[in-house]
């Protein structure tokens, strides 16, 4: 049994870990990856706020284990060829978000890839230099992205903005009012010096043989292409909420609900960071403290204000960079939405409702479970997503035994 | 003419396609999609059964209709003529294969009787030391919500739910009436609310597909426990069920239990399904699953479906109460009313599936 269950160890989770330990809490944390970080301070921890405070504290971090079933107060994790239960007081998701991927002629093609997730691969080995890359989509990270890639000896083609450029200048006007992320986009700015950054523009398409050779992008009336070794495409975030559907969390369209102190609809159960909304590191900061702090039932009210400009800053950014209608007609009659299943765009074009598409198309059906497409589909169709039902996500069905006699247990 | 039937399921659906080449005008309703409800939770058996000699008829008769029907039929509704194969674990279960073996040779029915070794070799993953099988070479497996759907392409289904029953009439949710010459309740578990007096069940059930795994499984398997366990129509049970499907993914059952209204996963039941399916195939226990879900079947006393005339009406007709051969059964269903309808013979007899019969059991 521990005090206290914390779900991810990106910002969210480690603001909120460390703060629990730091109140004296007994601290389990339980994390996908190898080493803490997140998405987006993956292999790079060292140096980042918190590490510090992260170093003194004592927690017991369970790594490369994932979240299979929840049961009343415990969970069953799989940790490669293992699998166990962990029993909980109280519990704190911060599972962060995944990139939102908008479908498009030729994105199933070898060489494109999201934004952070060609990032990633990079860290993980994949040798960038001197390869010829264009970073798409919208929002900041494309910055961040460009900015990373460069450092490790990518020729940056361009980056592509789809959001128009009155609006972008909107967004720089309020941007004055939060200095410090001024002096953030400043920065990556000087890093990417002499990088094109194009903004009200597009990929409409992604052609080569076998793998990527030619983007074509669209800049209002016209378009242009270039030939590009790799693409890193995404048109920002959505909210991991899964496993917060799990645990009976009431979800509204932008993430989890929660309240002031991060408490989710279910008693208990907290949730911190992107998976309440997409807000970007410092809120999940924030929103970790915060949550770590409601935990350990210490006063949370002196970070509110905090919060609340952090928010605010967050709430410009999606307005300014959700993607543009206009993204839902790229797909032609053979554009692959499903990418598990191969359902085609002209497929799914004709079902009236995402039940109908998934038992007519198996669309969402395979062992991405819909994370991928889901989203794609809210964004083209409408269409709301699925419900969670064990495995949360795909395990040995050993664990999955297991998980299910945990519960008489528990 | 015209023919109203209730629910979209692939009971519901046959029944609107063979009553269309009658020449009937046919609306469907139906609350749900199209193949929504048991068919889309259901397997997708085209399997032959020998439980009574009613139910051989009826399985027997249905399958060389999905033989026909499967030349004409989408790649969407993946049939695959995987065959079954029945599992004996011990000696016990051996001369029940014997007898089986027996039953459906004299009946004209493909069958061969493998031996221990023969039967690890048609499945390698089988746990070694099976006292060996009974292979059905003519069942196979299908993806019953396509197969629905193309059964109804050209029928008009409305998505309402029908409130109440009158003669020649019908009333929709959304207050709306339609008129028919003939009106067919197969809307599985939910006819008992247009007929509260039907012996009719919910059975639960639950099922696990797996990722892809291309031949790691070969036929149909089932075991003979299946007949104990499946026999029983009061207790809660699990027997090993598994099939390949066309995409490669391995599905899971079966579990079967009564009283149970709501379809949450159950997880001791499931977890009692997977470990007999280990029992069977140690290795499945390795492979990823990656969704769960449950249905329910509508189970009758005797394990017969309800195929017939609706008790005191003249227009009314009744087919459900398939339990788990829906899929299976359901083209048969739909040529016995056909039958009944125009005042022909049927291949079969029609009276161990009348709404009027004794519904005793052994």
């Amino acid at each position: 049994m521990t005090d206290l269950l914390i779900i991810g160890a990106g910002p969210a989770g480690i603001a909120a870990a460390v703060t629990a330990a730091e109140q004296g809490a007994s601290v389990t944390v339980i994390d996908d990856n190898h080493a803490p970080g997140g998405q987006i301070w993956r292999g790079e921890f060292h140096g980042k706020p918190w590490y510090d405070r992260f170093q003194k504290v004592k927690l017991n971090i369970i790594s490369d284990a994932r979240v299979i079933a929840v049961h009343g107060n415990a969970v069953v994790i799989e940790q490669g060829a293992a699998a166990r239960t962990i029993h909980w007081n109280k519990v704190i998701l911060a599972t962060g978000a995944r990139e939102l991927f908008l479908p498009f002629p030729g994105w199933t093609l070898p060489g494109v890839t999201g934004v952070g997730g060609l990032q990633a691969l990079v860290k993980s080995g994949l040798v960038i230099r001197n390869k010829r890359v264009a970073v798409a989509g919208s929002g900041p990270l494309l910055l961040a992205a460009a900015a990373y890639l460069r450092a490790k000896g990518a020729d940056l083609v361009m980056i592509a903005e789809q959001v128009p450029t009155a609006a972008l200048m909107r967004f720089g006007m309020e941007l004055r009012k939060h200095p410090k992320k001024l002096k953030q986009a400043a920065a990556l700015q000087l890093q990417l010096l002499g990088v094109p950054y194009v903004r009200d523009c597009y990929v409409e398409h992604a052609t080569g043989k076998g793998k990527l050779e030619t983007l074509q992008f669209r800049q209002g009336s016209k378009t242009f292409t270039e030939e590009v070794d790799y693409a890193a495409i995404a048109y920002g975030f959505t909210p991991e909420t899964e496993l917060a559907a799990a645990f009976g969390c009431e979800i509204l369209a932008h993430g989890v609900w929660v309240d002031k102190r991060q408490q989710t609809s279910i008693q208990n159960v907290y949730c911190a960071g992107e998976s309440t909304g997409i807000g970007g590191v410092d809120v999940a900061l924030l929103e970790g403290e915060l949550a770590g702090l409601a935990a350990c039932r210490k006063p949370t009210k002196h970070l509110l204000p905090l919060l609340a400009r952090e928010q605010h800053f967050a709430s410009l950014l999606n307005q300014t960079f959700s993607p543009r209608p206009g993204l839902k007609h790229l797909c032609t009659a053979d554009t692959i939405v499903c990418r598990c299943e191969d359902v085609t765009y002209q497929v799914l074009r004709q079902q009236p409702d995402s039940r109908t598409a998934k038992l007519q198309t198996r669309c969402g059906m395979g062992p991405c479970q819909g994370r991928i497409c889901g989203p794609a589909n809210t964004f083209l169709f409408g269409w709301e997503q699925g419900s969670v039902r064990p495995p949360i996500l795909p395990a040995r069905m050993a664990t999955l035994a297991l998980s299910m006699t945990q519960e008489t247990s528990s | 003419m015209r023919a109203v039937i209730i629910g979209a399921g692939i009971v519901g659906a046959a029944c609107a396609y063979e009553l269309q080449r009658e020449g009937f005008q046919v609306t469907v309703c139906d609350p749900g999609v199209i193949g929504g409800g048991a068919t889309a939770a259901g397997m997708g058996h085209l399997a032959v059964m020998d439980d009574s000699p009613a139910q051989f008829a009826l399985t027997s008769y249905s399958q060389a209709l999905w033989r026909e029907l499967a030349e004409e039929l989408p790649p969407t509704a993946e049939i695959l003529p995987c065959g079954s194969l029945w599992i004996a674990a011990d000696a016990e279960e051996m001369a029940e294969v014997h007898r089986k073996f027996a039953y459906y040779s004299e009946r004209g029915i493909p069958v061969e009787v493998l031996d221990s070794q023969q039967l690890a070799e048609a499945e390698p993953h089988l746990r070694p030391g099976m006292a060996g099988g009974l292979l059905m070479s003519a069942d196979g497996v299908c993806y019953p919500p396509c197969a629905a759907e193309w059964l109804l392409r050209s029928v008009s289904v409305i998505r309402a739910r029908v409130v109440r029953l009158a003669e020649g009439e019908v009333t929709l949710d959304r207050g709306s009436r339609l008129e028919a010459d003939v009106i067919i309740v197969a809307n599985g578990t939910a006819a008992v609310d247009l007929f509260p007096d039907l012996p009719l069940a919910p059975r639960k059930g639950h099922l696990l597909i797996t990722d892809r795994y291309p031949g790691w499984l070969r036929h149909q398997l089932i075991e003979l426990g299946y007949l104990k366990s499946a026999h029983s129509t009061t207790a809660d049970s699990v027997a090993f069920n598994a099939q390949p499907r066309a995409t490669g993914q391995i599905l899971i059952g079966s579990s079967r239990q009564f009283g149970a209204v709501n379809g949450e996963i159950d997880p001791p039941m499931l977890a009692r399904m997977l470990q007999r399916a280990f029992e069977y195939m140690p290795g499945l226990a390795q492979l990823a699953s990656i969704r769960t879900w449950t249905g329910f079947r509508a189970a009758t006393p005797d394990k017969l479906p309800v195929i017939g005339h609706a008790p005191g009406y003249s227009t009314v007709y009744l087919a459900t109460g398939h339990e788990g051969l829906g899929i299976s059964t359901s083209l048969a269903t739909a040529k016995l009313l056909a039958d009944q309808l125009m005042n022909r013979e049927s291949r079969i007899p029609r009276e161990p599936y009348l709404p009027g019969r004794s519904y005793s059991h052994d």
